[in-house]
This record gives C-alpha cells, sequence and structure tokens, in this order.
C-alpha cells in the first residue's frame, strides 16, 4: 500500500525529557489512523512535527513524499491540520473565515458547500466567539478542508466536547474517510479510536508501545478468550483436574478457551459434572482492558520481561 | 513576499478590529474626546477675559464710567457689576467664590475733576495665580492711560504685539499633532501588546502559520492598518480641532512619513513587548510601562518647551516626542528642515526595532 507518511526512530527531546523517544510507523492512503494514549504522551509533539510546526530532535520523517520542517510551505498546501485547543479570531464568521482561507490557499472550495459539509449553514454569520465548542470544532475542520487536503490531521478533536457534539465529529471523520482522504487522530479516548480507526498505535512515555487493527491489538496484548459461569470451588477444582485452566473469580468460575472447540468441552465438562451451576458467558478483552493492561502496567514501571510487547524498545 | 496574501489577509484583520468597539474607541474617538477637552479647557485661556466684579460707588460720574470703560477696552478683564447695596465687596467676593473685584470709591468723579489722589480698591486672590496679574496689570493700564490723558500727554512709546511667524499660534495649534502623536502611540502599542500575547496563547499564530500566509505577509498587513488608522486620526482630529477651536494646523505631505514610520515602530515595539512576556497580564503591564511615561512626556498634552530643563532631556529620549516635534514642524511650522531630523531618528528607531522584534517573534516553535 501506498505510504503517505513514514516515520523512523522519531526523538524530540525537550532538555533531559524526550518527549517522543525512538518512534517508527507508517500511514497508508486512506486509513485512518490514530495516535491512542494518555495525557503527556508524546501524541501532540508527534503530530506537529509531521505538520511542520515543530523541528525534530532526531530520525526520518517524510509526509507525501517531504521533509514537514524543511519543506513546510510545500507541505502546508496539501495537508489539513486541526490542532488541539483549536481557536479562531473572535470576530470573524465561518464563512469570513472560510473565505479568508481559501483566499489565502487561492482554493477554488465552495464555501456554501463546505459549511454544509461540517453542518454549519445555520451559524455561517455568527461571530465565532458565539458559537458552542462543538462548532468550533467544525469551523476547525471545515478549515483543515479549504485545501482539499490529501492528508488530515487532527489532533484530539473532540477533547472537551459533550457526547452529541463528540458524535457529530465522528460523522465528519468518518465522511473525510469515506472522501478518500488519509487521517492522522490523535485522542486519549479509547472508543473514539476503535470507532473510526483503521489502525491504532498506542503510545506512552514517548514510545509506541502497540500498533495495528484494533481486533489485532486485542487478540495480540489481550488475554485469551474465557467463559464465565456460576459454580463452585469444587467445580473449578474438577475442571482444573481435566486439565482445564479454571479460576474462582468473583463467585464464579472463569475458564480460559483458546478456540471455539475449547468452550464445547468446557460445556461438557461442567454438565457431565453433575455440579450445580448456570448463567454461562463468554468473555473477551476490550480495547480499553488491553490499553489498561499496556498503558497502566507501564505507568507502574512494572512490566515484567517475558510479557513486554514486541513494539517496546 | 506576496502582496495578494497580504490584501486577502488585511480585510480580516480590519474586520476583527472594527467589531472590536474598544479597539476603536481607544484609536480613533477617545483622542477626539482629549482633543475637545483639553482644547475646550486651555485654548480658551488665551483668548477669554478674567472675570472681574466691580462695585462702583460712584455710579452718577461720567469719570467713573470713563474709567471703567477704559479698563473694558483692554480686553483683559469682563466686567460684572454688583450694586452699592451689596455692602463690602471683600465678603461679597468670598461669599460668591469670586477671586478678584475693584471698587470705585463714592466721589470718585469729584476727585478726578478736581486733581485729589483717588484710590481704587482692588481685591485679588494671589492663589488665583497669573489672573490676579492679569487683573492689576489691566487696572494699573487703565490707571494710566487715565492719569495720561488727565495730565494732557499722549502716548509717546508703544508697543505692538506681534506673534512668532505668520500666524497666530495658540495651544490648540500644538494640542493637534500631539494628539495625532498620541493616537500614533496608543492604537498600536496597546493593540500589538495584546495581539502579540493574547494570539500566542490561543495558538492563534500557530493556526495562521498552517496558511501560505508568511509572518512578513502578516506584518505588512498589521502595518498597513495602523497607518490607515493613525491617518484617519490624525484627518479626525484635524478637522475637529479646526472646526471646533480654528487650530492653524494642516497635514501637508511632510507629516506622512510620521503617520507611517511612527506606526511600524510602535507596531514593532508593541510586537516585541508582548513577545517577550510570558502571559498576557505580564505583556499588558510591560506596555503600560513603556506606554505610559511616553504618553505624559513627549509633548501630547503640552509643548515640551513648556518643561522644565530635566524633564525636557527626559522629553528627548522618548521616542514619541520625535514623532510629536515632527507633526509639530510639518503640522504647524511647515519647517523641511527641522522634520528632516525628526524622520531620521524616528526612521532609525523604526528599523532597530523591527529588526529586533522580527528576531522575537515566531510562529513556529524549534
Amino acid at each position: 500500500m501506498d505510504a503517505r507518511v513514514e516515520v523512523s526512530k522519531l526523538v524530540k527531546s525537550y532538555g533531559s525529557l524526550r518527549a517522543v523517544d525512538g518512534v517508527d510507523f507508517t500511514l497508508r492512503a486512506g486509513e485512518v489512523f490514530s495516535f491512542l494514549g494518555p495525557n503527556g504522551a508524546g501524541k501532540t509533539t508527534t503530530v506537529e512535527i509531521l505538520e511542520g510546526l515543530r523541528r525534530r530532535t532526531s530520525g526520518e520523517v517524510r509526509v507525501l513524499g517531504l521533509d514537514p520542517w524543511t519543506d513546510a510551505e510545500r507541505l502546508k498546501t496539501r495537508i489539513g491540520v486541526i490542532p488541539q485547543d483549536f481557536h479562531f479570531f473572535p470576530k470573524l464568521t465561518p464563512r469570513e473565515a472560510i473565505r479568508l482561507y481559501a483566499g489565502l490557499f487561492r482554493s477554488t472550495v465552495d464555501p456554501e458547500e463546505l459549511l454544509a459539509r461540517v453542518e454549519l449553514t445555520d451559524k455561517a454569520d455568527s461571530y465565532y466567539d458565539t458559537l458552542s465548542g462543538g462548532q468550533h470544532q467544525k469551523v476547525g475542520v471545515a478549515l483543515a478542508l479549504v485545501n482539499d487536503p490529501e492528508i488530515c490531521f487532527l489532533d484530539e478533536p473532540t477533547t472537551g466536547l459533550d457526547p452529541r457534539a463528540r458524535r457529530s465529529i465522528w460523522d465528519v471523520i468518518r465522511r473525510l474517510r469515506t472522501e478518500g482522504r488519509t487521517v492522522f487522530l490523535t485522542t486519549h479516548y479509547l472508543e473514539e479510536a476503535q470507532q473510526l480507526s483503521d489502525r491504532i498505535a498506542i503510545i506512552n512515555f514517548g514510545k509506541i508501545i502497540a500498533t495495528g487493527a484494533p481486533d489485532e491489538i486485542i487478540t495480540k496484548y489481550g488475554r485469551r478468550a474465557r467463559v464465565r459461569f456460576t459454580g463452585d470451588a469444587a467445580l473449578a477444582d474438577r475442571l482444573r483436574a481435566l486439565g482445564f485452566a479454571a479460576d474462582r473469580v468473583n463467585g464464579g468460575v472463569e475458564v480460559e478457551t483458546g478456540s471455539k472447540g475449547d468452550v464445547l468441552r468446557v460445556l461438557q465438562a461442567i454438565e457431565a459434572s453433575g455440579l450445580p451451576w448456570h448463567s454461562f458467558t463468554t468473555i473477551s478483552d476490550t480495547l480499553e482492558d488491553v490499553f489498561i493492561r499496556l498503558v497502566g502496567r507501564l505507568e507502574d514501571g512494572v512490566l515484567p520481561a517475558s510479557e513486554k510487547p514486541e513494539a517496546v524498545r | 513576499m506576496n502582496l495578494r496574501r497580504v490584501f486577502v489577509y488585511f480585510p480580516a484583520f480590519a474586520k476583527g478590529y472594527l467589531r472590536n468597539p474598544l479597539g476603536l474607541f481607544f484609536s480613533l474617538i477617545f483622542p477626539i474626546i482629549l482633543v475637545l477637552i483639553f482644547g475646550a479647557v486651555f485654548a480658551s485661556s488665551g483668548s477669554s477675559q478674567v472675570p472681574l466684579t466691580v462695585q462702583n460707588l460712584d455710579h452718577d460720574s461720567p469719570q467713573s464710567q470713563e474709567f471703567l470703560a477704559l479698563l473694558n477696552t483692554t480686553g483683559a478683564v469682563s466686567l460684572s457689576f454688583v450694586s452699592p447695596s451689596a455692602g463690602n465687596l471683600s465678603s461679597y467676593l468670598s461669599h460668591n467664590s469670586l477671586s478678584a473685584g475693584l471698587v470705585v470709591p463714592a466721589g470718585f468723579g469729584y476727585d478726578v475733576n478736581h486733581s485729589i489722589p483717588v484710590h481704587l480698591l482692588v481685591y485679588t486672590n494671589p492663589s488665583a495665580g497669573s489672573s490676579s496679574g492679569i487683573v492689576e496689570g489691566a487696572i494699573q493700564g487703565a490707571a494710566n492711560g487715565m492719569n495720561l490723558k488727565l495730565a494732557g500727554g499722549f502716548p509717546v512709546v508703544t508697543p505692538t504685539f506681534l506673534n512668532v511667524g505668520s500666524t497666530i499660534y495658540s495651544y490648540i495649534d500644538y494640542l493637534v499633532p500631539g494628539l495625532i502623536g498620541f493616537s500614533i502611540l496608543v492604537s498600536p502599542m496597546f493593540s500589538m501588546v495584546n495581539i502579540s500575547s493574547t494570539w500566542k496563547r490561543d495558538k492563534l499564530f500557530r493556526q495562521l502559520s498552517l496558511t501560505p500566509l508568511s509572518r512578513g505577509e502578516w506584518l505588512t498587513a498589521t502595518l498597513l492598518w495602523y497607518v490607515i488608522l493613525a491617518t484617519i486620526s490624525a484627518f479626525l482630529l484635524v478637522a475637529v480641532g479646526k472646526a471646533v477651536f480654528g487650530a492653524h494646523v494642516t497635514i501637508t505631505w511632510l507629516a506622512a512619513p510620521f503617520l507611517i514610520v511612527g506606526p511600524v515602530f510602535f507596531v514593532a515595539l508593541g510586537l516585541l513587548a508582548g513577545s517577550v512576556s510570558s502571559t498576557p497580564e505580564s505583556a499588558g503591564v510591560i506596555g503600560n510601562i513603556i506606554t505610559f511615561p511616553m504618553m505624559f512626556l513627549s509633548g501630547t498634552f503640552f509643548p515640551v518647551s513648556l518643561f522644565p530643563a530635566y524633564l525636557k532631556t527626559v522629553a528627548h529620549v522618548l521616542p514619541l516626542y520625535y514623532v510629536i516635534d515632527g507633526l509639530n514642524n510639518s503640522m504647524v511650522f511647515n519647517n523641511p528642515s527641522a522634520v528632516l531630523t525628526d524622520v531620521v531618528v524616528v526612521g532609525v528607531l523604526a528599523v532597530v526595532f523591527s529588526v529586533l522584534a522580527a528576531r522575537v517573534f515566531s510562529w513556529r516553535e524549534k
């Protein structure tokens, strides 16, 4: 697949602090790629380096084949950016803002059509400072699209928005994807990353600790699927005696199941035991479980060497 | 530098400015209010007369009437009369908060006719300052005139009073260029300090840096705006000064350099002050520390020639002094060689500070 962004061994230091500490990733054409991580993980620093707003300390970065720092002038006409904490001039209206950008970019975009695309038509003539937080972000999206960009960089576009406004921004991001644009998204909301992304990189302390499609990450870093049912210790003992990995958890029994066949065999075994049981459910890790496992453990600094994910160097 | 982008951005900046009533008030309306207030307070004192309360106790004599007519022709005092029945004039004056009074004694006409020395009683209030002197001088002058006539003499030595230059300069003629200087100082300084600090906080420079607009283009559009603003303000102030107070000022081409280089200098200074401070609040403080002394000590409200020597020295190191001096030299005295000195001083400062500001003021972060 066609690479739009290529990053290798990217480092950004502020004095002794390494905000970005050797990051590698590739952005493929037409995908939504998310940087997921807690605040201060290095997401914004990375995205600002890609946008040409910040100079890297070392490493290789190519965005649309250009070096974003030295070729910023050429790059900015081909990318769209909604920076973190987007603000605009308080006494300009969305329509004037779009016209200003269209003039600066020499873009032939139709302001009315763009306003409609981000659902701002009825607020087109209201001063920016009278708009809501969600509408502010929509102005940001509209401005990012004025130059018909090949890649859109959205840095925490829904932070601080209410759920309705957040969903409305999500719709806009989905539309960007269907229009064939490549999207680089940073977020600290798991749901957002899971809902929107083709691929995710989980970043913490300036390092990428997991990368892949949400399902791949869960498969790779999550615990194995389990079944859970209500039963007593005797039942758990019986299953262990039969070679299953069974545990008493919260008044129930949980058994690891590697395959679909395992599930069937567990069912047969408990039925054959003659012991009382009910409420049989299957459990698998969500992205959130994985995230907490990876990021939470890293933050405690007790990630055991055997479990250390490959991406961590 | 792409001029097309400068002119694309310019209207957006102008709209943002015009839609903020506070900025517009300080740049255009406030100087007009100042010219009206200061003009009314001070310009009138030159031409108007000191009020003098007269109690004529010899009302029926032609001699007393003649003396008062003489006093009236000095033009220095405006006479108002109280009747003899008002009693003691001194207590009348203090009762009515009046500071100057004259009593023409009873029998004034008889005494004058018979060459008997007669005394006029004059009350003045030393705390009223120069107006006491004006009253004393006027009464003395009228008395001398009357004595000369009674002695059958005629004036041999008479002075003729003329003003420097061809026109009669008054306070308002200094005030109008001074307030144009005020405008040139205040509107770029206050808004550039504000812009460079709050735009930094709100990441608006970062937002602009995502577009093809360059820093130089942004600065050009901004400068253009403040030059236009200063020019509009100058024409407004001259119009009001002329219409209301009959000021003798004209905007000539000699004033043009100051309307351009002045705003350039203060935009650079404001940008510098805002860029070096970490928060909008500290920027505001730095801006005020720079602006206020300059506002009062550069000849904005009063001609520097009236300052004591040590304050003159202070004025001469303030950049605004050269802007206002240049405006005076061009708009009032029409003196090109003096204008040249001022242009050179302001021009050099503008270049130096623009270079400094360009060094310090940055859009991208390293």
